[in-house]
């Protein structure tokens, strides 16, 4: 994608082309050589995001999705030689405010980590430290970003611990996480990452091993504190309903690649890319009652080592042959159908919005 | 009246067609401490249930982590033993049969697993873990029990000459549809699935609900679903059940429950399932449950989800709600249901 296309992502938001987007990747690629071969888990990944706006990253294991938001926080490990421990091959760049990270030593990239930046992981109990309280984890976090003595710094651990809604955060705070719930536990690593009111919130499906009720609670959480300190989210999931419920913004991955980018009623209302098609098809709907089969993907999801050639996404696609071959050859750029709504694929627009408006539509 | 008369034909009719019936089951499991190991208490896992599945059906069992669904699925299928209350299946009671004689009727009664990762031996080949339960149970299909391995996989949606593969070559989803491959291969007359796509990825989970629907027609199934997806529950059953801390709270035909839940239980539930569809996302009113699920060592006396009812009343913290029919078809176990009367009947008067 070029640099045009990725400034019209966030343009469309302010009318300002020039304005520099508060999180900016571009031409991301994330590789790890293994004794199979080299895994492409990223390759070639482009997005922007804003202040206050919320970005979700939709596609299934092995899409890429939380190498992407690794890549973002400086977690993965770098090569330090050619001899040592194979690390992760990284290249592209990736702004945060203009500021350049791949680039930047480990250090540096750490003491963003925190004020700057902040992830919430999946598994709330491998992300805790199990020897340390709750309350001293979020401590920690807090204090190196803030000249505060301990009596301070506790005090905001509960009060932190009572906004994300863990009942009596007085003494909650004293508790180790295995003495916490599952609901609780991810409560309180989204406390520890809000610790320092971040700019940039990445949530990597930060509610999928929660039950529903958790999940919106968790869910509104993340709504309330982002209108708060006005953050921008990047939210990882491979839920559409929760990308539904909470995105401005939705990145559809597959393969490592970017499949479809547009706003989520773009996203929903319009989805223009025959995989997102069938990420909708494949979804049982809980708001209707069932009239058709699930119009499921056929196949299943390439190895990373060998992704097919031209668009990875062909041998699943059931349009793919209507492109004369060029699917099997040509990797497709990732081109805008309308403003702000980018596809990557070779059918013609008259071609896709045929098949959308009779083909699938009707059956979703 | 005519009515009482035929009841007991029509009692009868309904037996007939009840593959398995479920009258008040109780699991606990007892909690030991101290030097010589006494009972300190015991997790109330399930803690009277009721309900009966009919032939050729599909029937859901829903609830949140902790809700005893996975424990009823276990006691259903006898690899856990029932603590009280009667499992009958076939008209036969098998509540506490001995291991010996357990084995004939795991023919009739097979599970799917969660995950299909632990559930295969990963030094068996696929020949070999489909085939295993024709081993064990003494079965010598017609033609072998190679072809007949081979035909399961076909059936499926394997390829048939990936009988000498192992399972690590296997995607997640193709590991589901070999396990499914085994349960089908004593042709059982009832499958228990526990959470069977709850661990696959959104196309791969499309698949695997295709496939089970085919094969209930094509091999005369009956299933009971075990779930947390409330919209993979509503696109595959017929009937579902509602637990909370042990106990159903709700049992209706699926478009019912879902039209109109009445225990406010589920409807808290099903007002947090996010729904794709952005034009939604203002009109949606959740209902957002305070705390946590209670710990089903020391449940709520009475109704046990008063403490986290909006509904909830003197009454509730007193006399627990029996499970009752309050609209034909449609049972609930609460003193003030959501949705009731339903409107059509408010009508008639």
């Amino acid at each position: 994608m070029t640099t045009s296309t990725l400034r019209d992502m966030v343009t469309r938001h302010h009318g300002q082309p020039d304005q520099q987007p508060f999180l900016e990747v571009v031409d991301l690629r994330v590789h790890f050589p293994t004794d199979d071969g080299l895994v492409k888990s990223v390759d070639g990944l482009s997005f922007a995001l804003d202040r206050g706006r919320t970005l979700g990253i939709v596609g299934e294991s092995g899409s890429g999705k939380s190498v992407t938001s690794l890549a973002i926080m400086g977690l993965h490990t770098r090569p330090a030689s050619e001899q040592t421990r194979p690390g992760a091959q990284l290249s592209g760049e990736i702004y945060l405010e203009g500021d350049e990270l791949l680039g930047k030593t480990p250090e540096y990239v750490r003491g963003l980590r925190g004020k700057r930046m902040a992830m919430i992981f999946q598994d709330p109990l491998s992300a805790m430290n199990p020897y340390y309280t709750v309350g001293h984890q979020i401590i920690e976090a807090y204090r190196i970003h803030n000249p505060v003595n301990k009596k301070v710094a506790r005090k905001h651990a509960i009060d932190l611990l009572g906004r994300v809604g863990i009942p009596e955060p007085g003494s909650r705070v004293d508790a180790y996480p295995h003495q916490f719930s599952g609901g609780m536990r991810q409560r309180a690593m989204i406390a520890m990452a809000l610790s320092c009111d971040p700019d940039l919130l990445i949530a990597d499906e930060p509610t999928t091993a929660l039950d529903v009720t958790v999940q919106a609670q968790i869910l509104d959480l993340i709504r309330d504190l982002q209108s708060e300190f006005n953050s921008a989210v990047v939210l990882i999931t491979h839920d559409l309903g929760v990308v539904a419920e909470l995105a401005d913004d939705v990145l559809v991955m597959y393969a490592g690649r970017a499949m479809e980018y547009g706003s989520a009623d773009q996203l929903f209302n319009r989805p223009a890319h025959p995989y997102t098609w069938g990420l909708l098809g494949s979804m049982p709907r809980f708001d209707r009652p069932r009239e058709e089969r699930l119009l499921a993907i056929k196949g299943t999801p390439p190895s990373l080592i060998n992704v097919p050639s031209g668009c990875p996404f062909h041998p699943r696609c059931s349009y793919a042959a209507r492109n004369h071959g060029r699917s099997e050859e040509v990797r497709p750029e990732l081109d805008p159908v309308e403003p702000g709504h980018l596809v990557a694929c070779h059918l013609t627009q008259i071609e896709r919005e045929a098949i959308w408006e009779h083909e699938i539509a009707p059956k979703l | 009246m005519s009515a009482p008369a035929q009841r007991p034909a029509a009692a009868d009719a309904e037996q007939d067609s009840n593959l398995i019936i479920v009258e008040d089951l109780i699991k606990h499991f007892p909690i030991r401490a101290g030097l010589l190991r006494r009972q300190v208490g015991a997790v109330q896992a399930v803690d009277g249930v009721n309900f009966a599945v009919k032939k050729r059906e599909t029937f859901s069992i829903v609830g949140e982590s902790g809700c005893g669904k996975s424990t009823t699925a276990r006691l259903l299928t006898r690899l856990l033993e029932a603590t009280a209350g009667k499992i009958t299946f076939e008209g036969r009671d098998i509540t506490h049969l001995k291991d010996a004689q357990l084995r004939p009727l795991r023919r009739d009664m097979q599970m799917i697993f969660q995950d299909p990762y632990s559930s295969l031996n990963p030094r068996h080949t696929v020949g070999k873990i489909v085939g295993a339960p024709f081993r064990i149970q003494g079965v010598s299909p017609p033609g072998g029990v190679k072809k007949a391995v081979q035909d399961l996989l076909a059936a499926v949606g394997l390829n048939p000459e990936h009988y000498n593969r192992y399972p690590h070559e296997f995607s997640g989803g193709q590991r589901q549809r070999i396990g499914i491959a085994r349960t089908l291969a004593l042709r059982p007359r009832l499958i228990v699935a526990d959470e069977p796509v709850s661990a696959l990825d959104v196309s791969i989970q499309a698949q695997v609900l295709n496939l089970l629907e085919d094969l209930q027609e094509e091999f005369d199934l009956t299933y009971v679903i075990i779930a947390h997806d409330l919209s993979v529950v509503r696109y595959v059953s017929d009937r579902v059940a509602v637990m909370y801390l042990g106990k159903i709270v709700e049992l209706a035909d699926a478009e019912a429950l879902y039209s109109s839940p009445m225990h406010p239980y589920t409807v808290a539930l099903m007002s947090a399932v996010p729904v794709p569809d952005t034009r939604r996302r203002q009109q949606r009113e959740r209902i957002l449950l305070s705390g946590d699920v209670p710990s089903p060592i020391k449940p709520p006396p009475a109704c046990r989800f008063h403490t986290r009812c909006w509904k909830a009343q003197e009454i509730c913290r007193t006399k627990e709600p029996p499970l009752v029919e309050l609209v034909p078809r449609h049972q609930v176990a609460c003193h003030f249901p959501e949705n009731y009367p339903p409107n059509e009947a408010a009508d008639l008067r």
